[in-house]
């Protein structure tokens, strides 16, 4: 016993000094985070993301890029959080207003997991502006709130025709991260872009998890194995709407020497430089130049509210052509593109 | 007896605060390792909570209250009950269900939802149960496939009943009816938010586990059981019965952990539910070893370290994971700690047993002389 209240009474000591001195090591400096020397706004912006958070090369990595452009060109000052798997609502609630607590003047939610809290928050800060990435619904309505939007689908339209006029099998594959209604927004797209150039075009569609398991979003492993089984079942293009996951989808066709399409970011210049040449084109999500749109208007003094939709028309979604594998396609694509934006064809948002 | 008594409530303090000592310095230790600044993040976390974040730390710990119950009550038999996170995961989702219809009014609807959420844990826990009793499969093996199993079967019966609202891109059950939506109490002053009416759920469960376990015959029994079952045996305890009635019991009070959550929060189970509870149950149930007033305050460490985490990527831009790190080690910390004391207390105990025999036995020989 004695022993032990010895060995307790060190710790605590040691415990105590080290305390010590963190503190009196850490106190000048802290203060004051950002010295830039570009031009300041004065605009403070606040981030908090989705699971995974800044350096997902996915969803997150877009917000973030709209967000450094922000820094960069307008000089404005930025703090970033990122969400914890399985967090409860308050802490998501939390989150905000503790961006909120610390002077920030614009907060950013991405992901449609913050709905209910940024309309929460919203309304109890009626002096700092919202964004949030992915939902328009009313749980995040607000007169200072700006939900953001893409039209997923449209950009699946394009990218779908252009699998089936590349497809020689006559036989295409999707492959969805997560079985959500997001996902299936382009999932619907692609399977309506296709059968407009093919009506007899076969498509195979694959979710890698079912909700609450959000796995399918950084799982290689997972993607690679239904990229595989797609290939091996005769489909020679498969589009991925699955995250992080979707690197397996290009190791697979790799494998099998067959092409893909990649998600959210022009991924023939993002994804590693092995598989690039299988990556045909991508789908372009641009939270990027949302995230931009919403902090650069607030600089204009012109706060952005309400759903702004990002949809072909305003150029939130768009393909990539990136290595020239779809150069000659490239103008029947466009086709289709002008059409879809004078409203001539209207893509589905289910399958 | 007295003194007896302050020693071993000293005992059973000093475990804790040395794991909190030992989680203290490895943390800073490993901050100190990676270049984060550990002043700063000590400042952060053990910072006044201000009072919305109070209010935070007492729903958060209501929670983890009756998770941490529901464990203890299979602990004490010796069970393991692993599967208490994916049985309040099909109870939550079954309430959240029913309640969402409305067919029944106001309280009336809550509190049948209560029940069918202690139904439906209970339910699933009996799985687990009859396999250990009729086939032999440990709980411990059965409940982490059935906690899969659990998350594969929401999923695929939240698909089906998924109530989509126009412009969201989550799915979730319907949501519950304004008159069955519960608002709160205001416990704390100034803070915006208020502390879940089922607070009380939580109070009484763990009134409930107090006097059944340790005030009725079938608490002794369970814990008889717990202790050496050829004892339990030999004086007369089914243990097949024994296990079945735990299992259940366990499963029905992790029906009930999602519950302050279902009507003072979130109004309805979807993507966004809090996950990971019944594994954070098992934790604090080992830190407050099992007992009543031990795992509140477990409990209520958990949900600070929690609520205070959140404040670290604003406030020190550390990740807020580094609370894993910190609870982790607690964790086994407290486990080393408890068995150092057990040990440190036997020896005090047989020292001075031993001094009172010697005492004794110095005194016996004048005794013996005496008649003489």
């Amino acid at each position: 016993m004695r022993h032990t209240m010895k060995v307790a009474a060190v710790m605590s000591v040691a415990a105590l000094t080290l305390a010590a001195c963190g503190d009196s090591g850490n106190d000048p400096g802290t203060s004051g985070s950002s010295s830039s020397t570009t031009k300041k706004s004065g605009l403070k912006v606040g981030m908090a993301y989705d699971v995974g958070g800044r350096g997902d090369q996915s969803f997150n990595d877009s917000a973030a890029a709209g967000l450094d452009k922000a820094k960069s060109e307008l000089g404005v000052d930025t703090k970033e959080a990122a969400a914890v798997n399985g967090e409860n609502e308050a802490a998501r609630e939390e989150r905000l207003q503790q961006l909120v607590d610390a002077d920030y003047t614009h907060v950013v939610a991405v992901g449609f997991a913050y709905a209910a809290a940024v309309g929460k928050v919203a309304k109890a800060n009626p002096d700092v502006h919202f964004a949030i990435v992915d939902d328009a619904s009313d749980d995040s309505k607000g007169p200072n709130v700006d939900q953001i939007t893409f039209a997923e689908n449209e950009g699946s339209f394009l990218v779908g025709a252009a699998a089936a006029m590349k497809s020689k099998t006559g036989h295409i594959g999707f492959v969805g991260g997560v079985n959500v209604p997001l996902i299936k927004k382009f999932e619907a797209g692609y399977i309506a872009g296709a059968k407009a150039v093919n009506p007899a075009i076969k498509v195979d569609s694959q979710y890698l998890t079912q909700p609450p398991d959000f796995s399918g979003f950084g799982d290689p492993a997972k993607g690679k194995t239904a990229a595989d089984g797609m290939y091996q079942k005769g489909a020679d293009v498969v589009y991925h709407a699955a995250g992080g996951s979707g690197g397996g989808v290009f190791t697979a066709a790799k494998a099998a020497g067959k092409l893909a399409i990649g998600v959210d970011s022009d991924q023939a210049l993002t994804a590693p430089a092995d598989v690039r040449s299988v990556i045909m084109t991508s789908m372009i999500k641009k939270v990027d130049v949302a995230v931009y749109d919403f902090i650069k208007s607030a600089a204009d003094g012109k706060e952005k509210t309400g759903n702004n939709i990002y949809d072909l028309k305003a150029g939130g979604v768009d393909y990539s052509t990136t290595g020239g594998a779809i150069d000659d396609i490239k103008a029947k694509l466009d086709d289709y593109k002008a059409k879809i934006i004078a409203g001539e064809i209207k893509v589905p948002v289910t399958p | 007896m007295k003194s007896l008594n302050v020693r071993r409530i000293l005992m059973s303090l000093a475990a804790p605060v040395l794991a909190l000592v030992v989680a203290f310095v490895v943390t800073s230790l490993v901050l100190v390792a990676v270049g984060d600044p550990v002043g700063e993040v000590w400042k952060t976390i053990l910072a006044v909570p201000k009072p919305r974040q109070g209010v935070n730390i007492i729903n958060a710990a209501s929670v983890f209250y009756i998770s941490a119950i529901a464990v203890a009550v299979g602990f004490r038999m010796n069970l393991f009950n692993i599967g208490v996170d994916g049985q309040y995961r099909v109870a939550v989702f079954a309430a959240a269900v029913f309640a969402g219809q409305g067919w029944l009014p106001g309280w009336l609807n809550i509190i049948v939802s209560i029940l069918i959420a202690m139904v439906a844990g209970g339910l699933w826990a009996s799985i687990a149960a009859y396999l250990k009793v009729k086939r032999g499969v440990s709980e411990v093996i059965s409940t982490i496939m059935l906690n899969a199993i659990a998350t594969g079967v929401v999923s695929w019966l939240l698909l089906k009943v998924a109530d989509r609202k126009e412009g969201s891109n989550s799915i979730e059950t319907k949501t519950i009816p304004d008159s069955s939506q519960l608002e709160g109490f205001k416990l704390i002053p100034g803070a915006t938010n208020r502390v879940y009416t089922l607070l009380i759920l939580a109070v009484l469960v763990g009134l409930l586990y107090w006097f059944v376990l340790g005030k009725t015959r079938f608490g002794f029994d369970l814990r008889a059981t717990g202790r050496s079952e050829t004892a339990a045996v030999a004086s007369g305890v089914k243990v097949p019965r024994m296990v079945v009635t735990a299992m259940i019991a366990s499963g029905a009070l992790a029906g009930l952990v999602g519950m302050p959550l279902l009507f003072g929060q979130d109004h309805n189970y979807g993507t966004t539910f809090q996950s990971g509870l019944g594994f954070a149950g098992i934790g604090i149930a080992l830190l407050g070893r099992n007992n009543a007033v031990g795992i509140a305050f477990g409990a209520l460490l958990w949900a600070f370290l929690d609520v205070q985490s959140n404040a670290l990527q604003i406030q020190a831009g550390v990740a807020q994971e580094l609370v894993n790190i910190i609870q982790g080690v607690i964790l086994f910390a407290v486990v080393i700690a408890y068995e150092l004391i057990r040990r440190a207390d036997k020896r005090i105990e047989q020292s001075r047993v031993a001094s009172e025999l010697a005492a004794q036995r110095r005194a016996a020989p004048a005794t013996e002389g005496a008649p003489a």
